[in-house]
């Protein structure tokens, strides 16, 4: 993980792994919600709507995961200075706000067939709600240290303290009531019968390799604008002042 | 009297939001990519 913080062996991997992870993301992701789309049969409880399954869960487990990965890059600025570290964690925060909306507004859609309501404020939703709003406060606070120039450390602090929410949102349906369902997929055990299962698993491996592929995308793009800024700011400091050239005293 | 929901109106709007997204987020991240990079190439050559 070390070798990977030096930004130009970082570039040397991210040039062909992005167009990679996200074309193969594209793919794997696309043909596993047509999969699910067409030819998975209904469920018996919830009819038609069970085709919602395989872009909400994939989104959940990413908004999950986007916070989870904001908080082992914020762990790794604070403790060995990656340069990398704290890039690693903006680029993570954008995907990871997304995928989170959209496990709420699908969510949200799905509710109303099978539960008969929008939403409820039970302990899954407002949790999950809450990261949402982690997710906007983290990149504010990530871009306004960037404009003004203040430590990264705040933002990487905020991204540890905000990963409390993670276990709350896991743990969430089994320590409350609610109208959510119960984990279907624990450690080695399924709840969920294979003919939904396997276009499930793929899809959560397509929407993964995405957001790989979306985190390199924005890791690149911030690495550029820092390192065009920066030869910008030199050139500047190079140049000889107007009234130096013009002999102006 | 209840109201008759269809299933599959719920599903496309499911998909169409989620699909939409997911697609527009990539093409966001990949075009500020390049913008970028173009940029830092630009700032090089100057």
């Amino acid at each position: 993980m070390h070798g990977f913080a030096n930004p130009k062996r970082f570039l040397s991997l991210a040039t062909w792994l992005t167009p990679l992870l996200l074309v193969g993301g594209l793919l794997i992701a696309g043909g596993a919600l047509a999969w699910g789309l067409l030819f998975v049969p209904p469920d018996r409880l919830m009819g038609e709507t069970v085709r919602i399954l395989f872009l909400h869960v994939p989104a959940a487990w990413l908004g999950m995961g986007g916070w989870t990965a904001i908080a082992i890059s914020s762990l790794a600025f604070l403790v060995w200075r990656h340069p990398l570290a704290a890039l690693a964690a903006r680029a993570a925060a954008v995907p990871g706000a997304a995928f989170t909306a959209i496990c709420l507004a699908t969510g949200s859609i799905w509710g109303r067939p099978t539960w008969g309501t929008w939403w409820v404020w039970d302990g899954r939703l407002t949790s999950m709600l809450v990261l949402l709003f982690l997710f906007f406060a983290y990149i504010a606070l990530a871009q306004a240290a960037e404009r003004e120039g203040v430590s990264e450390r705040i933002p990487a602090i905020f991204g540890l303290l905000g990963a409390v929410n993670i276990p709350i949102i896991n743990r969430s349906v089994v320590w409350w009531n609610s109208l959510h369902q119960p984990p279907s997929l624990t450690m080695g055990k399924s709840a969920i019968d294979a003919a939904f299962l396997v276009p499930l698993l793929f899809a959560v491996l397509g929407f993964s390799l995405l957001f790989g592929g979306v985190v390199l995308a924005r890791m690149r793009a911030l690495l550029a604008d820092r390192q065009a800024e920066a030869r910008l700011r030199r050139k500047a400091m190079e140049a000889p002042a107007f009234g130096q050239v013009r002999g102006v005293s | 009297m209840r109201e008759a929901l269809d299933q599959w109106d719920f599903v496309i709007a499911a998909y169409a939001l989620g699909v939409g997204g997911t697609l527009a987020m990539a093409g966001w991240a990949w075009a500020a990519m390049v913008r970028a990079e173009r940029r830092r190439d630009a700032a090089k050559r100057k």
